[in-house]
């Protein structure tokens, strides 16, 4: 099976230590990851805003990128949902049929990261240890338009050391909604501190999700409440093991200070 | 009394700002939306098998639409044959121009009001007004909004960003102005502003020789009109006066009677979160002797057939008014309906506002925009309208009526390069290097430090400041993923 990693423009440019986090993770479980360097964003942040001429040449560049590839898993719920169900979409109002017939192909192989490893590998054991207590906030896209369901809790319930404490109002939308975030940031931030609120009544030390927008969004609120809550990518955790823990370099606890090369 | 309109209303940012500063209203919203929320989503869970329903209730609702012309005309004729007096009116202005020629004819200066969203979309009471009839609203809450000289704010529930301590405030201050006032002794106990209420309006059920209505749902093959209700004030309105005037969108037709069944079990779970409402009236035509012996029929398109032509926004016409998605919607939750700018909110609101009007107009072209496309509202929808993604078409029509702009808007200047720098990877590690630098340079200079240890990227300027006047983002690292894979093979060296 040839996988593709499609690690999400946002990963790419401020969480690199989220992709690396998949590559560790996955190569672990025996899959040899590809990262094909011709891929640059789903289109999304163009599609939701409305500006669907403009998105054609980026789903052009989704197609070329993963064409030939059995799957394609990336660690965004978001973003899966972007090439699953939107991708169509732009390549109607593209008018190329060819374009439509790629990405009929590329996005029915695009798998969420718990998709692919709840689905495709089969795996919920994924054999990580991260002894910290989180709290697990469900992303919209991956709850309500690829219905991951339960999968990341499945994974993370296995997860060594890991205590896994309920969010209050767990499924109501964090309000980070791609450029909604800044279109209507007040009410953007008036979501956004309720959802702060619920993750601090928990006491967990860190919130998890499968997708860094969301988290960039909770995460600089609870930051500027000064919270000391951090925001945390499921793969980061899932990548992390006994060895990895504690150790600078590893994925699990990466992006300290002064860690970046 | 005159009323709100929602005329000249600011965009959506700029009028929610405004609403997420009223205390009084983000505590009753908070309140009133989770209490209605939780009670749908139990009596739902009592149903095994409401997806089926759903289904089942699109099914009825886009066959309607698919032969809408045919059903139309058979439910002229089945009313017609009983009856009734049908009126086809285009828009707003020959809806209300035919309301109060009706009215006139009877030498009538007041009617009596069902709750009703077509009467509120054409603006009737306003129109009446100015030809010299009273409009009386009967339903509680509309009642507390016409009282008020409030805009309604909720499609069931048009008072819900008012608590009981202003609903007393109200009544007390303005019912002895319209017809008998509160006591003197009145509390804001539910129960006695109830009651103040009940005997308020009793004068005027038993005076009024005019009633108007709308209709939930209008059965092609009988000719019947449906209202379901839950103080049983529209029955009144519906069986003491002479004359009854139903006002109903084009779209509330269904085929045969049969196809009431599905929608009249998913209506009420859906809207008060009630396993059956406590009123049903229906009525076809005129039955000799028995209510009202003068019954018109105003068919409204305004927009309707604008709706129906655009290939993505169509499904909406399937509503049928129930509310769950305003409940639901975390966005309606803080902000409330006035924002909205429409007698229509929620999410329902920002896709029907533009089908019905066009995005020409700011206020209208901002409604799209007005959500984070988190999708509640379409897992809860009875009548399975999936609103993000008629959102996000709408968001297409806004941007392309402004793509033969002279000067474009910032916005699309922004989004044009993004989309040039994610064409091509090569312009993508450019961007990279330069962020890069920006992070080494932030890394230096940045004063906060995230948990975790990152550096912030501090105040952005510009449209950046949106983002950063509330959340701290943090600094671009110094090596993008691709840089670090190509750098390590992939973290093989």
């Amino acid at each position: 099976m040839r996988v593709a990693l499609l690690v999400t423009c946002i990963n790419d440019a401020l969480y690199p230590d989220t992709g690396k986090a998949v590559v560790t993770l996955l190569r672990r479980l025996g899959v040899d990851v590809d990262f094909p360097t011709a891929q640059t964003c789903c289109a999304q942040p163009m599609v939701n805003t409305g500006y669907l001429d403009e998105a054609v040449p980026v789903v052009r560049t989704y197609v070329d990128a993963f064409a030939g590839y059995d799957a394609i898993v990336t660690p965004s719920g978001s973003c899966a949902g972007s090439a699953r169900h939107q991708h169509s979409i732009v390549a109607r109002r593209s008018g190329d049929p060819a374009l439509e017939a790629a990405v009929a192909q590329t996005g029915p192989r695009t798998h969420e990261l718990s998709e692919f490893l709840v689905d495709v590998l089969g795996v919920t054991d994924v054999g990580a240890y991260f002894p910290h207590t989180v709290t697990y906030h469900p992303t919209c896209h991956s709850l309500r338009m690829l219905g991951v369901g339960d999968r990341p809790r499945q994974l993370l319930e296995k997860v060594r050391g890991l205590t896994l404490v309920d969010l209050p109002q767990a499924e109501e939308c964090c309000g980070f909604g791609g450029t909604f975030a800044v279109k209507n940031a007040d009410t953007s931030v008036a979501m956004g501190s309720d959802k702060a609120r619920h993750v601090r009544e928990t006491g967990a030390e860190m919130v998890v999700a499968g997708d860094n927008s969301c988290l960039m969004h909770i995460g600089g609120l609870l930051s500027r409440e000064r919270s000391g809550v951090r925001p945390v990518h499921l793969a980061e955790i899932l990548a992390s093991t006994e060895d990895s823990e504690g150790r600078s370099d590893g994925p699990a606890v990466g992006a300290r200070a002064g860690e970046r090369a | 009394m005159t009323g709100g309109t929602f005329v000249g209303m600011p965009a959506f940012p700029e009028a929610a700002r405004a609403a997420l500063g009223d205390t009084q209203l983000r505590h009753n919203l908070a309140h009133a939306t989770h209490t209605i929320r939780d009670k749908r989503a139990r009596v739902v869970a009592e149903v095994e098998e409401w997806e089926e329903l759903r289904v089942a209730g699109t099914a009825v609702k886009e066959a309607a639409l698919r032969d809408l012309a045919t059903h139309l005309e058979q439910l002229e004729a089945s009313l017609t044959a009983r009856g009734a007096t049908v009126h086809w009116a285009r828009d707003a202005a020959e809806a209300c121009a035919i309301v109060a020629r009706v009215t006139h004819a009877h030498g009538a200066d007041e009617v009596v009001k069902v709750k009703s969203m077509a009467t509120a979309e054409i603006g009737l009471n306003e129109a009446l007004e100015a030809e010299g009839i009273a409009a009386w609203e009967t339903d509680l809450a509309e009642l507390i909004v016409q009282l008020g000289d409030d805009l309604p704010s909720h499609i069931l529930v048009p008072a819900i960003h008012r608590n009981r301590a202003e609903i007393r405030e109200i009544f007390r201050r303005r019912m002895g102005d319209v017809g008998r006032p509160a006591p003197d002794d009145l509390t804001d106990e539910p129960s006695v502003l109830a009651a103040a209420a009940r005997a308020h309006l009793r004068e005027k059920f038993l005076r009024a020789k005019v009633a108007v209505s709308g209709a939930n749902f209008a059965v092609a093959e009988t000719g019947t009109l449906v209202v379901v209700e839950s103080e049983g004030n529209g029955r009144m309105c519906l069986t003491l006066p002479e004359v009854l005037i139903s006002v109903v969108g084009i779209e509330k037709v269904v085929p045969t009677w049969r196809d009431l069944d599905p929608l009249l079990r998913l209506l009420p779970r859906s809207s008060t979160g009630e396993r059956m409402n406590p009123y049903t009236s229906m009525w076809s035509g005129v039955t000799p002797g028995d209510g009202p012996q003068e019954v018109h029929v105003v068919l409204i398109d305004n927009g309707r057939t604008r709706a129906l032509a655009d290939d993505v926004g169509r499904q909406a016409l399937r509503c049928i008014r129930c509310s769950a998605c305003l409940n639901v919607c975390p966005v309606y939750e803080r902000v409330g309906g006035h924002a909205y700018g429409s007698v229509y909110p929620g999410p329902i609101g920002a896709i029907l506002n533009p089908l019905l009007n066009g995005v020409s107009d700011p206020q209208t072209a901002s409604l799209p925009y007005a959500s984070s496309l988190c999708g509640a509202c379409f897992e809860v929808c009875p009548v399975r309208i999936d609103i993000p993604s008629v959102l996000v078409d709408q968001r297409a029509q806004v941007v392309d009526s402004h793509r033969g702009d002279a000067v474009p808007k910032p916005e699309a200047v922004a989004m044009r390069a993004t989309a040039w720098a994610f064409s091509d990877a090569r312009r993508l590690r450019w961007a990279h290097r330069a962020s890069g630098g920006a992070g080494r340079v932030l890394d230096r200079l940045g004063r906060t430090t995230l948990p975790g240890g990152r550096r912030a990227a501090g105040r952005l300027p510009g449209p950046g400041a949106a983002w950063t006047s509330a959340r701290d983002l943090p600094a671009p690292p110094a090596e993008s993923f691709r840089a670090w894979w190509q750098r390590t093979d992939g973290g093989r060296r």
